[in-house]
């Protein structure tokens, strides 16, 4: 993907957002969270994006998985854990949860029982820029940009311009071992 | 791992990168302990066992609180009532304690340097709880943090610390990590409770307590340590106060705008620090309390939260 599919890709994702809210009346209640890294730049651009739809700006916060990673029994050494930040209270809130790459899951995973500590919104949409199969739990995206089907040797990795890369891309690369 | 290093001992063998790895994480940490629901389930099923053979309050349930936020079990365990008062040696106990195979083993020992002897018999990793009059490194790393967190940074900072520095453990930790972060360390107390070669790590000494806080970005006030010393190394505790002793006055004259004030504890109130000092604007001793388990959950979390495999 280039940086002006990855735009489209973007504003579709807020259209529909913002579609689905105003039919479930849940657009006075949105609120988003971006998983870090790759989810935060993602947020704030669904953010502008749902900002200019819905005539508001909801919310948007920050959730570090770290601490909530269920492989810390089999990595090598502990994960660097980065800063969370929510500043507003999830009761009733319909959460946009924002992540650039949906793989097996277990990063969702981890996500949603970190929210969970925090608060307990009346739903939780998980967005993602590219769905790319594998996934090993019951997790879908509800929103997805793209949805491919990556073979497990390949990752997928997504660029932008806000982590100080010249232009925004989806590229995809052998694993390196 | 913290950087390069199994356990954590004394910060004299730590670098500026690993004293600044585990302040960085413990920013992290303090965000946690503020959450509405304080507890994060990273070292689930990992065990520390807290081996205190001397007394403590706030560094035995600060490691404590640390590992129950980290959901990690502890054990305390307290040499009163214990078999030690049988005849059991150190590392009889470790080797038991070791045989229930705990991730951490936190000690507090009065002999200096008993938690790297136990270091050296055991697999798992050490961290000091402070050791006779040799370091206090989670202690360091704290008053580090608490005062990076104020000031912004320990480079150029100068920090002052006052009071019974030969016995102090507390002041050897703070002189390596405020040395490590490039902070100007100034030593001030009677003659009689100045170590000898405190020069070589990089301190200056000043005797007389006006001149030494004269500037300082941040004063550590030290209790005398009256467990630690044998021959009477002051006349009377009234005229230490009155030399050494930080009061409103002094605190309002002497000090820089702006000036921390830090204690370790306990606090001998009336003969280091004045009451009206201890609860006033300047005074940061809860804030270190505070950040004291943000420290410990960054220590435990990056020596425990490795996997067993990456270890051995």
């Amino acid at each position: 993907m280039d940086s002006s599919q990855i735009s489209a890709a973007v504003s579709r994702l807020a259209r529909d957002i913002a579609q689905r809210a105003q039919a479930e009346d849940a657009a006075g209640s949105l609120a988003i969270v971006g998983i870090r890294r790759g989810g935060v730049h993602l947020a704030a651009r669904l953010r502008v994006e749902l900002t200019q739809l819905l005539g508001h700006s909801p919310p948007v916060g920050t959730l570090d998985i770290a601490l909530y990673r269920d492989d810390v029994a089999v990595r090598g050494a502990a994960p660097v854990v980065g800063p969370t930040d929510i500043r507003f209270p999830l009761e009733g809130k319909t959460l946009i949860l924002v992540d650039d790459v949906l793989y097996t899951g277990r990063t969702v995973r981890a996500a949603l029982d970190e929210i969970v500590d925090f608060g307990r919104p009346r739903r939780v949409w998980l967005t993602v820029l590219v769905d790319r199969g594998g996934h090993e739990l019951p997790i879908a995206a509800d929103f997805a940009g793209v949805k491919l089907e990556v073979p497990d040797d390949q990752d997928v990795q997504v660029r932008l311009r806000e982590e100080g890369h010249a232009q925004d891309a989806v590229l995809m690369s052998r694993r390196a071992t | 791992m913290i950087g390069r290093q199994k356990h954590c001992i004394a910060l004299e063998d730590y670098s500026r990168e690993e004293i600044a790895q585990v302040l960085d994480l413990a920013v992290s940490m303090k965000e946690v302990l503020r959450r509405p629901i304080k507890k994060v389930p990273s070292l689930r099923g990992r065990s520390i066992v807290n081996l205190f053979f001397e007394a403590s309050t706030r560094t035995r349930s600060s490691f404590e609180i640390a590992a129950k936020v980290l959901s990690a079990d502890s054990l305390n365990w307290t040499s009163s009532g214990s078999s030690v008062s049988k005849g059991e040696t150190l590392i009889d106990t470790v080797k038991n304690l070791e045989a229930m195979h705990p991730d951490v083993l936190v000690i507090r020992h009065s002999a200096s340097g008993a938690p790297g002897l136990v270091a050296s018999r055991v697999g798992c990793s050490v961290v000091s709880a402070g050791d006779g009059a040799h370091e206090h490194p989670s202690q360091g790393l704290l008053d580090a943090f608490t005062v990076r967190e104020k000031l912004g940074t320990l480079d150029g900072k100068t920090l002052t610390i006052v009071g019974d520095v030969s016995h102090s453990r507390v002041a050897r930790s703070d002189i390596h990590a405020f040395g490590k972060l490039g902070a100007k360390v100034r030593l001030c107390g009677p003659p009689t409770m100045m170590p000898m070669g405190v020069e070589k790590m990089g301190c200056t000494i000043e005797h007389d307590l006006k001149k030494a806080v004269d500037g300082a970005d941040a004063v550590i006030m030290l209790r005398i340590q009256h467990e630690r010393i044998g021959a009477p190394l002051l006349s009377t505790t009234r005229e230490y106060s009155r030399l050494w002793g930080l009061n409103a006055k002094k605190a309002a004259e002497w000090l820089k705008p702006g000036a921390l004030v830090l204690h370790p504890g306990p606090i001998n109130r009336g003969v280091e620090l004045m009451p009206e000092v201890a609860d006033g604007p300047a005074s940061v001793i809860l804030d270190q309390v505070e950040n004291g388990v943000a420290v410990r959950m960054a220590i435990l979390y990056l020596l425990a939260g490795e996997s067993a495999e990456a270890k051995s």
